[in-house]
Parts: structure tokens; sequence; C-alpha cells
């Protein structure tokens, strides 16, 4: 394994020098009286040079969280409320969500690539994807000439593996993983600050995901950049991610670093998600399903919205929406956080609620 | 090449398909009115022309139908569509090419632009979706139910009846000779305008429509996303990539729908009096014409596959996929 | 053609293997793609009624047919017959005035509503028929005889329809309403048959007629049982169009005086006022009308096909709310911009305290908790009973 694995690479501390900071971000899909509120109060900080896994069940808001911190989000989608703070080389910050759009088309790109779903997608059929990197380029160096442009975009493809003389071919006469790299390459052109990358393997085979994954991870240890990796796939995350963020149902549930969210889970949901995939190495465990299935969020009413599924759900969890605090569990990084009402005894109590302890399962 | 190969292949069919339908229409109809007006020109007629509409109209019963439909495609090809009854003596073929031009030409010049401006028209208000842009909807929506030709009779009502701007029939003013004088040239672009202006109003909205929806069907696509991650310029996000790629339904729409469009144009001779192919079918009509008529329709198959093998070629040069080997 | 692509994309996701390794963590829940409203197991049937521009159309189209059935009755005069009031401008005597002949222009529309309704609806209904036979056979058999029946229908989508009706027509000894709507359908079948194999063939990929047909079910069970259903908005579309085009191609045959003038219609009334020289006399009354019903019907077909667009192809459906009332709120959708709109815009704290704040990360009071009310019972009152954001702001 050539991967940086949190064992061996330095430790970022990710708060100590934020680079891209979500703050109480709230997003609605649609426009009418009755809206869907997909994401609520979302915070999350990305460190520099940090690479920051989220991962959850599908349809829980990672891409939605992705797509809005980039104001990229298509109707009916609406952004109403939250900041969204860039920290650039310079220390300078601003808030990405109230940039007028032409400060913000100078930002994109530049500050902040982002690598999208199904990059099958991504790529006008109709130009040829050295056009498509280098007009990216240009955009943003108005000096540059275009064969100059063109070269980048060819050390670019060079860098992700793929042979310069393909700049002249059309999306079409690549294979789905080319096309990945592609955008992969497109994304690093300008070597952003952050990239966001929003599965950019699930439609690959295990060879080529594996084959990306290192290559990303490569990347980012000779570029520098930092990295929000969105993904199902947990057992992938602890491979290359420093910290990991866990999504249920449009809101972080668990945010630690990834050693600790692989072997020492706070919350009954990421336990369970860790417990439905293999584990990469180490004795096998027992593969178990999370029971149910996630909540509509059109219809979620008050409380903890994964109580249905949780084993260790009470009746205070029904009345009191939990908050991401620090776990309950002496010993723990202080950095890391869970949103569960096991571990906010108080609160409970002074709800009125029996407190309940933090099970061993999500104590060891 | 396959796509030219196969598109080729399939205007030759079309070709083939017109004319034996141009061969069979006289052939099933009842009664033969040509032989009853072969009888009553007895004489005037001269012989070859005659041979001509018996093979055209299938006169000989003696010959076998083959026998018929070979001969038919050797007139063909020498160009000979029998003579005119209207325009007696004259050929068929050079009645048509008379009015041909003046028809290439205003048809030719009203269409391209209709679907120039209604096209840009079209992403400029699918790109804006959701705002006044979408206003201009309902309006198109009616235009595109309105007969060409009633809009016809209304603008020159207001126009030239009502506001004397523009003359009401005709192609040039009859007191010039045609030759290519400023004078001339100008006085058929002045004759000209209305006419061509109604063609635009009357056909624009269908491109309107058609690439609005389009543009709001592309604009979802990831590439625009992209495009807009990138930070490119709002003009080459919406020009570069999301009309860029809307445009391809649109020009093959446009190779559908000419036909149609034709048939509207031409009734829109008929109401100005603009002696194109249009208002020459119309005499033909009203005279019973037929080999005229079947000439004129053979011509206006031919020019719309002619235009349609253009916008093949254009959907060739903007869709890198048709070039595709294989 | 955007119906093809939304149900063939539509059937992929079906199709799609949900992305989730063995264990169903990923519950099937179909993939939400963005800028797409889920339908929230609402009937189709009523979606399509709470379609305002469908409801429009069905609206007007029925008015039309109401005139048709009964305008003979409810005509005020004989359409035919002559009086003295030769060119009369519209007057309560004669509601659009009268012609060269003293004709009430208002009978002769009124009259004439049931031949364009007739021709219309017999030559969509026929040339329907002759595209769903095609298309369906052609899209459903595949291989050569699929090749030859598109290249039928594509050779009769090139030749251009109105000279070959007008050559047709023009040739027959008497043309009375129906032959027209023959004459019609037979040039005009080839759009709907197109439209039709495209979706079939779609739809033949789809796992359940390929179970169907692995069941070992007759070739014509499978095509009405499970293909025509799904093809029903397509082939209400593709009818609907089709009378369209048949009422536009009736009136210009009238129009250019091919059929039986004796017959009244909307097109024979506007052939009558161009013969006439209506235009040069000022005579208004005798063509606005008659185009203005022409307009009218084919605006609420137009209008119904658009519902039926919107209905299968959810990207054209209007975001549900009018444009007026999202500027109103300062929304303007956009692609790559997504819009802010914080409805409780108070003025948030500077930057400068949150960075102070931030580099304590021990600190309790985290961001996501600072925007929750400080009392926990009071939050636990305001999240049971609205959803939590709402509540929050509250
Ligand atoms: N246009 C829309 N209108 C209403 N709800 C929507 C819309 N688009 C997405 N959603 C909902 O928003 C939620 C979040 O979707 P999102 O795409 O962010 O999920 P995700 O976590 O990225 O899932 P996946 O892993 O499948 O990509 C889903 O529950 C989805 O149903
Ligand atoms: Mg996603």
């Amino acid at each position: 394994m050539t991967l940086t694995t949190p064992e061996t690479g330095a430790r970022r501390a990710p708060a100590d020098d934020p680079v891209l900071e979500i703050r109480n971000l709230s997003v609605d899909y649609g426009y009418d009286d009755d809206p869907v509120h997909v994401l609520r109060d979302v915070s999350l900080t990305l460190g520099r040079g940090e690479v920051l896994g989220l991962a959850g069940e599908s349809g829980c808001g990672k891409s939605t969280l992705a797509y809005a911190a980039t104001r990229l989000l298509p109707p009916p989608g609406l952004i109403t409320g939250g900041e969204v703070l860039f920290t650039g080389r310079d220390g300078r910050k601003t808030d990405i969500l109230r940039l007028d759009d032409q400060s913000l088309r100078e930002s994109r790109w530049q500050d902040l690539a982002i690598v999208f779903q199904g990059a099958m997608n991504s790529l006008s059929p109709v130009y040829r994807i050295g056009r498509q990197i280098a007009d990216g380029i240009l955009a943003h160096r108005p000096g540059m000439s275009k064969a100059d442009a063109m070269a980048r975009a060819a050390e670019m493809l060079e860098l992700v593996g793929i042979s310069p003389d393909r700049l002249r071919s059309y999306p079409h006469q690549l294979s789905g993983g080319m096309r990945q790299r592609v955008m992969i390459a497109m994304a690093l052109a300008l070597e952003p600050q952050v990239l966001i990358m929003d599965e950019p393997t699930t439609a690959l085979d295990v060879v080529m995901q594996r084959q990306i994954v290192e290559q990303i991870a490569e990347l980012r240890d000779r570029l520098g950049f930092s990295v929000i990796f969105i993904t199902h796939d947990v057992s992938l995350l602890i491979e290359i991610a420093d910290r990991i963020a866990i999504m249920y149902a449009g809101e972080i549930v668990e945010d630690a670093a990834s050693l600790d969210v692989y072997q020492r889970p706070r919350h009954p949901y990421s336990s369970a998600l860790l417990h439905s995939f293999p584990p990469l190495r180490g004795p096998r465990r027992e593969l178990t399903g999370i029971p149910g299935s996630p909540p509509d969020l059109a219809k979620l009413g008050g409380g903890c919205h994964f109580r249905d599924r949780c084993a260790f759900a009470w009746d205070a969890c029904a009345a009191l929406a939990p908050r991401l605090t620090a776990p309950d569990v002496a010993d723990d990084d202080p950095r890391r956080t869970t949103a569960c009402l096991r571990h906010e005894p108080e609160r409970v109590a002074a709800a009125g609620f029996e407190a309940k302890p933090v099970p061993a399962e999500l104590a060891g | 090449m396959r796509f030219f190969l196969r598109r080729g292949l399939f205007y030759v069919i079309t070709f083939w398909a017109a004319v034996t339908i141009n061969f069979f229409i006289p052939r099933i109809m009842p009664g033969d009115p040509v032989r009853a007006l072969i009888a009553r020109n007895q004489g005037r007629i001269p012989s070859e022309a005659e041979a001509s509409l018996r093979i055209l109209f299938g006169l000989d019963q003696d010959t076998t139908l083959w026998q018929q439909y070979l001969d038919y495609w050797a007139l063909l090809f020498r160009g000979d569509l029998g003579i005119s009854f209207t325009y007696f003596p004259t050929p068929v073929s050079d009645v048509i090419a008379q009015a041909l031009p003046w028809t290439i030409g205003l048809v030719g010049i009203a269409t391209i632009l209709s679907f120039t401006i209604g096209t840009l028209l079209g992403t400029g208000i699918g790109w804006r979706r959701g705002t006044w842009a979408d206003s201009l909807l309902p309006i198109s929506t009616f235009f595109s139910a309105v007969p060409y030709f009633w809009l016809a009779l209304i603008a020159i009502t207001i126009f030239s009846v009502t506001l004397g701007w523009f003359p009401a029939s005709g192609s040039y003013d009859r007191s010039l000779i045609p030759m290519w004088s400023w004078e001339f040239v100008g006085s058929v672009i002045y004759y000209g305008t209305l006419p061509a202006l109604t063609i635009v109003i009357s056909s624009i909205s269908g491109w309107i429509l058609g690439m609005r929806n389009m543009m709001v069907t592309v604009s979802s696509e990831d590439y625009v996303t992209v495009a807009q991650a990138k930070g490119l310029s709002e003009r080459a996000v919406m020009f570069g990539y999301a009309a860029r790629n809307a445009i391809l339904p649109q020009v093959s729409s446009f190779a559908l729908s000419l036909g149609f469009i034709v048939g509207g144009t031409l009734v829109m001779e008929i109401v100005f009096s603009y002696q194109g192919i249009g208002y020459l079918l119309f005499t033909a009509v009203a005279a019973k014409d037929y080999p005229l008529m079947q000439g004129i329709f053979l011509v206006i198959t031919v020019a719309v596959l002619i235009a349609n093998i253009v916008a093949d070629i254009a959907y060739g040069i903007l869709d890198p996929r048709t070039r595709q080997e294989g | 053609m955007t119906i093809d692509t939304s149900i063939v994309e539509e059937s992929e996701e079906l199709a799609k293997p949900s992305q989730a390794p063995m264990t169903g963590v990923v519950a099937a829940r179909g993939r939400g793609g963005f800028g797409r409203r889920r339908a929230g197991g609402k009937p189709p049937k009523f979606l399509f009624m709470r379609n305002s521009k469908a409801v429009a159309g069905l609206v007007i189209l029925a008015f039309f047919l109401l005139i048709a059935i009964i305008g003979p009755w409810i005509a005020p005069y004989d359409p035919s017959a002559r009086s003295s009031d030769v060119l009369q401008p519209p007057s309560w005597q004669h509601l659009f005035g009268t012609t060269h002949l003293g004709q009430d222009v208002f009978s002769q529309i009124v009259v004439g509503t049931r031949g364009v309704i007739i021709v219309g609806f017999v030559a969509g209904i026929l040339a329907t028929a002759i595209g769903v036979i095609i298309g369906v056979t052609a899209g459903y058999i595949g291989g050569l005889g699929d090749e030859t029946l598109s290249v039928l229908a594509n050779v009769f989508l090139v030749i251009p329809q109105l000279p070959l009706i007008i050559i047709i027509a023009g040739q027959l000894p008497s043309v009375g309403g129906v032959t027209v709507a023959v004459v019609i359908a037979i040039t005009g079948w080839a759009w709907g048959a197109r439209v039709l194999r495209a979706q079939t063939l779609s739809l033949r990929k789809r796992d359940f007629v390929e179970a169907a047909r692995a069941n070992g079910e007759s070739t014509w069970r499978i095509i009405t049982v499970e293909i025509l259903p799904n093809l029903t908005a397509i082939i209400a579309s593709g009818f609907v169009g089709t009378v369209a085009f048949a009422v536009l191609s009736l009136i210009t045959l009238s129009f250019i005086g091919i059929g039986n003038t004796g017959e009244w219609n909307w097109g024979t009334v506007l052939y009558q006022a161009q013969a006439q020289l209506a235009l040069q006399r000022g005579a208004w009354w005798w063509f606005v009308p008659a185009g203005l019903c022409i307009a009218l019907l084919g605006m609420a077909l137009t209008l119904i096909n658009f519902g039926i667009d919107e209905f299968v192809n959810p990207r054209l459906r209007s975001t549900g709310v009018n444009a007026k009332s999202l500027r109103k709120r300062g929304i303007r959708p956009r692609i790559g911009f997504t819009p802010v709109v914080r409805e409780t815009d108070a003025p948030r704290t500077a930057i400068a305290p949150h960075l102070a704040e931030h580099t304590e990360p021990t600190d309790a009071a985290r961001p996501a908790d600072a925007a929750r009310p400080a009392d926990a019972a009071a939050s636990a009152e305001a999240e049971a009973s609205s959803p939590t954001s709402k509540g929050a702001r509250a």
C-alpha cells in the first residue's frame, strides 16, 4: 500500500488552519410554500492539506452539501442560510455565499474545484477534451496564450496518467475511467486549494477505483491541496481520508479522525454503517445491514431522525434533537464530535427525561 | 463516414419514393382529365409533347406498367416534365425555372432568418427560465398556432391597405425591366419585405419554443454545471456549452420540419401574389394544370431534400459523434 | 424527442443496480437526480389534470366540440343565404358582419366549426392508428423490418406534405371533407410513428417486457398489455399534434380553393374573403374571426400537448410558482448560481469573532449550536411541532 494512511501521514489539526468552513448551511428544494428542507444547519470544517471524507447513505444530502457549498446547486435548490468561508493562501476569508457573480466566477476553479458525481456527463460531448481543460485555464489566466493553455492541459493529462495525445479526443472516444481522470485533471489544472470530489469512483470497477484513489492521494501529497471526498464507501474513506464526517438525513452526525471513526465510532449510525462494509484489513467481522430505510426528507418530524432504526433509542430521542457535541467518553480526542443524545446526558436530564449512558459498543 | 453514407442512401431512397409517388398518383386517380385535355387540344399539341404527357399520366394502355415506369424515369432524366396547359405550349420545366429563383430567394432567406433569430431568442428564453422572458412563451404559442396565410392577410390589411407602407402584391415594380440594376434590386427588396417579414413572424415561434425546451433540458446536464464551476463567463457557458449542445436537436428538427414550413410559405406566396412556385402551384390547381402540379411537387421535394442534405452536413459538422468510425 | 430521452433516462435509473455493496445499506430509493421533483406517490392522472396549461387547452377544445355539435342549430342565419345587408361591419344583427352577398359571417363560422372538427378528428384518428401500427411494429420487431419501416416513415417526413396533399386532392374528381381527412392521414402519420418507434424500442429493453417475453407470453399480449399502456402519453400527444396539423391542412386546402366550397368551414370563409377582395375593401371582419378561431383551436391543442410534454418530461415543468412571486422573494432560478435567500437576514457576526471562537475548538459553543435556541425544553417543543430549521429560526 502506497497510500497515505492516517497512521503514516502527519495528522493535521483541522481547526487550526481551516481552508473551508461551512457554517450552519441550510438548503431547501422547491421554491413553493412547501419546500423540502434537505440540509439543516450543517457545519463542516476542512483543514488545509486535509482529506475529509463525507459518507452516508444514498439520499442523505452529501451531493447537496457539496453543490450548495459551491453555489452550484441547480433549481429548485435554494440556500436558505449559513455561510461558507474560504480562507485564501494569504489568510483572507471570503464568504462564498455572499460573493457577487463576478467575484464568484473568479474564485471558482482557482480556489475551489469540484469533480461531479458521475463524471460521465460532466464533459460536453461536442468539444475535444483539450479545449475543455484549456478554457477553464484561460478563463482565469487572461494573459495566457491558447498554446500555453493546451500545454498545461497536456501536462495535467499526463499527471493523471493519460497520454497527452488524447487532448484531441472527444469524450465519447474515452472510457469511463479515462473521463473520470480527465475530470480530475481538469479540476487540478489551476492548482486549486480545495478539491471536492463527489463519488469520483462509483461508476468504476474495483481496479480502476483503486488506481484513481491512489492517484488522488499521491497528487494531494505532491500538490498539497485539500480534498472533500464523498462516497458511500466508508472503507475506501478510511484508506485515504484524514478525517471523516458521517451524514444522515441532511445532518452531520459524527465528525472525527478517520481512525477514530473506524475503530471507535461514537454514533450508532456510524457504527452501523461501518458494520455494513467489509473491513479493508484485519480480521473479517460479521456484516450487518442497517434495518429500515432512511426517512423521507420531506416528512421529517422532530427529535433524532435515526431513532426508528437505532438500537439504542429511547423516549428522549423522539422529543429532543441531538446536537453535535464532544462524545461523552473519557480520553476521547476533544476535537471529535457526534450528535447523539447518549452523549448529552445533562441536556436529556434537563429536559426531564431519563438520561441513559453511552452503550459499551459506542464507548470502546 | 458511415453516418453520411447512411444519410446519402436515405436521400436516394427518398428521391426514388417521391418520384414513384408522383408516377402512381395520376394512375390511381379515377378518371383521366389529361386525356380529355389532350383530346380537346387535338392537333395543337406537338406530337413529341403528347408522347411525354402519355408517359407522365399513363395514358398508354398497351405498354406494361414496368415499361411505363422506365419511360417515366427516362423522361425525368431528360428534364422533361411535359408541357403546361396554362402556359401552353411552354414546357413545365421552363415555367418552373422561371418561378423557382423567386421562391428560393424569398422562402430561403426568410427561413434562414427565422431559424437564426428564433434560435437565438429561444436560447435566451431557455437560459433565463423563470424570469420575464417566460412571458414571451404565450405569444409565441399563439403565433405557432395561426396559419401562415392568415397572418399574411392581417399584414396586408395593416401595412398595405391601412398604412400603405408596402405593396400588397407582386414581387417587383412592373414598370421596371428585370435586370441587375440598383433600382430593380431595390424594388425586389421593397416588394419582398412584407412577405419575408410575415414568413419570419409566423415560423419563428416554432424555433423559439423548440430551442427554449432544448435549452431547459440541456441546462440540467452536468457539463453545463461543470462549465459554471470552471468560472467561465456567462456568455461562454450559455453559448459555448448550453446552446452549443441544444442546437443539435434544433438542427435535426430543422431538417424534419422543412417540408412543413415550405408548405406553409408556399401559401404565403398565394396571398401576396408573389411569382414563385407556390403561386404557380395555386394557378395550376385552379386551372387543373396537372403536368405543372406534378412537376412542381417534384421540384419542391428535390429542393427540400437538398435543404435536408445541407442540414445533415451541418449536423455532422456540429456533432463529432456522427463522425465516429464504425 | 425530449419525451424520448427522459423516459430512457428513467428506465436506466430504474434498471441501475443499487450502487451499494450487497449489504443493502443503500435502500432502494431511486437516485432522485437534481432538478427533478419526485412525483411523491400522487397518481399521475391528477398530476396531469393539475397542469393549468392542459386544463385550459381542454376547456377550449371542449367549447369548439360543443359548437361543432350544436352549431347548425344555434346559427342565427343560413350561412349561404344572401341578404341586402351587404358588407356590413359587426353589429347586433350580424355579430361578425356580412359578406359581399350579405351572408352572415358569424353563422358561417359557427356552422363551419363542424367541418373543421370532423376532418381534424377523423384525420387524427386515422393517422394515429397508422402511426401506432407502423411505429410500434418497427420498434418491437427490430432488425430489417424496423429499418424498412423507419425509412418509410422518414421518407414521408421529408416529403413536403402540403404539396403532396394538394396534388392528390387536386386530382380527385370530387373532394369532400372525409376524403380530405383520409388524404391528410395518409401523408401525416409519420411523425407519430417515428416517436412511437423510438419509445417502443426503449420499452422493449425494459425488465418487465423482457420478463414477459421470457414467460412466453404472446407478442400480441405483450404489445397490448405491456407496451401500449406505457405509450399512452405519446400516442395522445401524437394524436393532438396530428389533429392540429389536419386542421391547418384542411383550412389551407380550402383557402386555396381545393375541396368542396359548398361545405362551410373556416378555410372556405377565408377563401371567399380573399377571392372577393375583402382586404382591399377593408372588410376585416370577414377574415379576422375565422383566423382567430383557428388560432384559438390551435392554441388549445398546443397547450394540451405542452401539458403532456411536461407531464412526461418533468424538466420542462415550471418550478411550481410563477416568476412574479419568485422575484418578490429575490429568487432567480439559475444554473450554476444557486440563489441564497436568508428569510431572516439578520446581520451575522463579523468574521473576526468567529475566528476567535474557532481557535478554541474545545469551546462548547460550536457554530452548530450557536444557531439553535439555548433552552432545551423550548427547542424540544419547537422541533416537535415543525421541521427543525424553521423551528430553530422562529
Ligand atoms: N429537485 C429535488 N427536489 C426535492 N428533493 C430533492 C431534489 N433533488 C434531490 N432531492 C432530495 O435531496 C436529498 C439529498 O440528495 P443528494 O443528491 O444530496 O443525496 P446524496 O447523499 O448525494 O445521495 P447519493 O449518494 O445517492 O449521491 C435526497 O433525499 C433527494 O431525494
Ligand atoms: Mg450524491
